[in-house]
């Protein structure tokens, strides 16, 4: 397991803003009335949408909204290592170097931001803007080597094509996410080997009525196997 | 080889509208109220006779799992939950499924809860897959706005409520007793059973936790029929499966095949061979990171399905296909699933919490050789007393590669101690 702490330096105070305010009323009408504490994994991705990490007092204006004891919350934050318990730059970047992307050349993904931006997993560039770690599979292991830059994935890279990404990211420029390749989804690079065809020529759906006969006729079997065994 | 109509998900690739116009022209949604109509004892048997077994790793019968609800609704509500917190190393096959096919999840949704006398039903997507998550609850609203669920579901009489849940990055969640812990703003900490999550799950009321792949393959199968399904695949491993091809093949992807498919066609007529031709394999691991590795010479002839690859003591799991040449060092391999799987205990039990991370250090030492040779014996000793010894199956899981490596690639790991020992500079160094 990974041992996570807060921060040591923390701000004053939190406050959601009105907008996020309208957002967790909807988000606690999902849950059962008296079991608002389903809400506290949103509450706290929006806390950390709103500063950019989870701080200190964010706990504490989740746990009262939600009517939590603070340790609750902390240990919540704590656990899941989506909540960024530091600051993090403007720019997230998080490469997976789990079994699958550490086959198709990871490392070499991990190289280009120590080559372009002389930063190392848990490092920030010291002008603030780009911070780089390392994630455990993020599910998107057939188009490895792949990374995230805050919420998209880019995918199928390599050294050059990394390279060129940071260029662009310090550049703010806009980037699209997705293959590097230019591969839709997951499909096999080049020639597709199946679905091929028009996908909206579809099998009838069985016929009911016999479907419900067969049924019938199969319990009412049963029922007199189990009367007469 | 499979053929497209075959096929459940038409739109795998995402080059067609994901969106309900889409999804129904692709069949989605056709006849779902006379499926309910068929009554809840008919979906289950259907789902029964069709051999569908969980899509998520376990391989548990569908159809049975869902018998395992109570009959009628006492005063505590019934509960679906879906299980979309893929994160097994390898597998990425519910993404896919979530961001160009929702209709199909969703429809499921409405069909098992209502099998299951649920009204209300989460699915528990995973904190990373944002864009996975947006476009699904795209669907959902859509879903809701034409009535497919919500009161009256499909004017079928039933209400159905559904609720989108995102995690926030915790492997272990994805088991299911984790995930119900987790929605319910906990730490994702597995709870001991029994009591079954179908009598005591989601704030204490009966529960059914399915992958994603399972119940949105339900909608099909029932309109086709569970003797469509059950006639593809082999007796008891029936039907159709994405599989995740990942690792040294040419074209890496993911693809709908059948089940039973030997992986060397998989691989060959699907993902364009193993990188440098099938010779240069070394190993695969068949079913994403948990299960045992598997040599050459098994990988040859093997059948991709659950029972076929039990017999050779590995797994069908996800289905995710891991590929390694010959140029990996298969020691550093099964070291960085032991690095995970440190990361990804909670820490609840000992073995496991203490078991992981000693196996990671050892396996460290395999890699650059810095062990001697009775240690392989007692790493897979340990291994043993790790497996079987915690809540969940996150222990076993870690266990597994480390054996599966023991098993098959032991005069690899005795080769590099004599390196390490006779002063040859060691790969991995």
């Amino acid at each position: 397991m990974s041992t996570r702490n807060l921060a040591k330096d923390q701000p004053d105070s939190f406050a959601f803003t009105d907008e996020h305010k309208a957002r967790i009323k909807k988000i606690i009408a999902k849950y059962p009335e008296g079991y608002q504490a389903s809400a506290v994994i949103p509450l706290l991705d929006l806390a950390q949408r709103q500063e950019g990490w989870v701080t200190k007092p964010a706990i504490d204006v989740i746990a009262e909204l939600l009517d939590m004891p603070v340790i609750r919350v902390l240990e919540v934050a704590t656990f899941y290592t989506m909540f960024n318990l530091h600051p993090v730059g403007e720019c997230h970047v998080q490469v997976c170097t789990s079994l699958s992307c550490w086959l198709r050349g990871s490392n070499d993904v991990v190289k280009a931001f120590n080559d372009k931006l002389g930063i190392k997993f848990g490092e920030t560039t010291a002008d603030g803007t780009v911070t780089l770690s390392e994630v455990e599979c993020a599910g998107a292991c057939v188009n490895a080597p792949v990374v995230a830059v805050g919420d998209e994935y880019y995918e199928d890279l390599t050294y050059e094509t990394m390279s060129k990404l940071i260029d662009d990211i310090k550049a703010g420029n806009t980037l699209a996410p997705g293959s590097a390749v230019g591969r839709q989804g997951a499909e096999p690079e080049g020639n597709r080997t199946s679905l091929t065809t028009d996908p909206t020529q579809t099998t009838p759906i069985q016929d009911l009525a016999v479907a419900k006969q067969k049924f019938e006729e199969a319990q009412e079997a049963a029922r007199k196997a189990k009367e007469n065994p | 080889m499979l053929q497209d109509q075959d096929r459940i998900f038409t739109n795998l690739y995402g080059e067609h509208d994901w969106r309900l116009a889409g999804a129904r022209a692709r069949g989605d949604w056709d006849g779902t109220k006379e499926l309910i109509h068929m009554g809840r004892d008919w979906i289950i048997e259907e789902m029964k006779a069709s051999g569908l077994r969980g899509r998520g790793g376990a391989g548990f019968p569908t159809g049975l799992k869902w018998s395992f609800m109570p009959k009628t609704e006492t005063d505590r509500p019934h509960y679906l939950v879906v299980n979309a917190d893929e994160g097994e190393p390898g597998t990425c096959k519910d993404r896919d499924m979530m961001r160009f096919d929702p209709h199909k999840l969703i429809e499921g949704c409405l069909l098992a809860s209502f099998a299951m006398n649920a009204h209300a039903c989460y699915i528990y997507i995973r904190g990373e897959f944002y864009t996975e998550a947006s476009n699904l609850q795209v669907a959902v609203d859509e879903a809701y706005e034409a009535g497919l669920i919500g009161k009256n579901a499909c004017g079928s009489g039933w209400d159905f409520d559904l609720y989108l849940h995102r995690g926030a990055g915790a492997y272990i969640c994805g088991e299911e007793t984790a995930l119900i812990e987790s929605l319910e703003g906990k730490k994702g900490q597995p709870r001991l059973k029994p009591p079954f999550p179908a009598g005591v799950g989601l704030y204490g009321c009966p529960t059914t936790v399915n992958n994603v792949e399972s119940i949105a393959v339900a909608p099909t199968i029932l309109r086709r029929g569970a003797s469509w399904f059950a006639g593809l695949g082999r007796p008891n491993n029936t039907g159709t499966k994405v599989f995740c091809i990942s690792g040294h093949v040419n074209r890496p992807c993911n693809v709908e095949e059948e089940m039973g498919i030997p992986l060397k066609e998989l691989i060959d007529k699907h993902c364009g061979g193993v990188i440098g031709g099938w010779d240069n394999l070394q190993g695969i691991i068949p079913g994403g990171s948990s299960v045992p590795c598997l040599p050459k010479n098994i990988c040859d002839d093997i059948l991709m399905d659950f029972d076929s690859l039990r017999e050779v003591k590995s797994g069908l799991g996800t289905a995710a296909v891991m590929v390694m040449d010959q140029s990996v060092d298969i020691i550093a391999a099964i070291t960085r699933l032991s690095a995970f799987y440190k990361h990804e205990s909670c820490g609840q039990c000992t073995p496991c919490r203490e078991g992981t991370g000693w196996l990671y250090r050892v396996m460290k030492r395999m890699v650059s050789g810095e062990a001697s040779l009775e240690e392989i014996d007692m790493l897979e000793e340990v291994s043993y007393q790790i497996e079987g010894h915690t809540i969940c199956a996150l222990g076993d899981a870690a266990a597994w590669p480390v054996q599966g490596l023991i098993r098959h690639f032991r005069p690899q790991m005795e080769q590099r101690i004599k390196d390490y020992r006779d002063g040859k500079v060691s790969r991995a160094a």
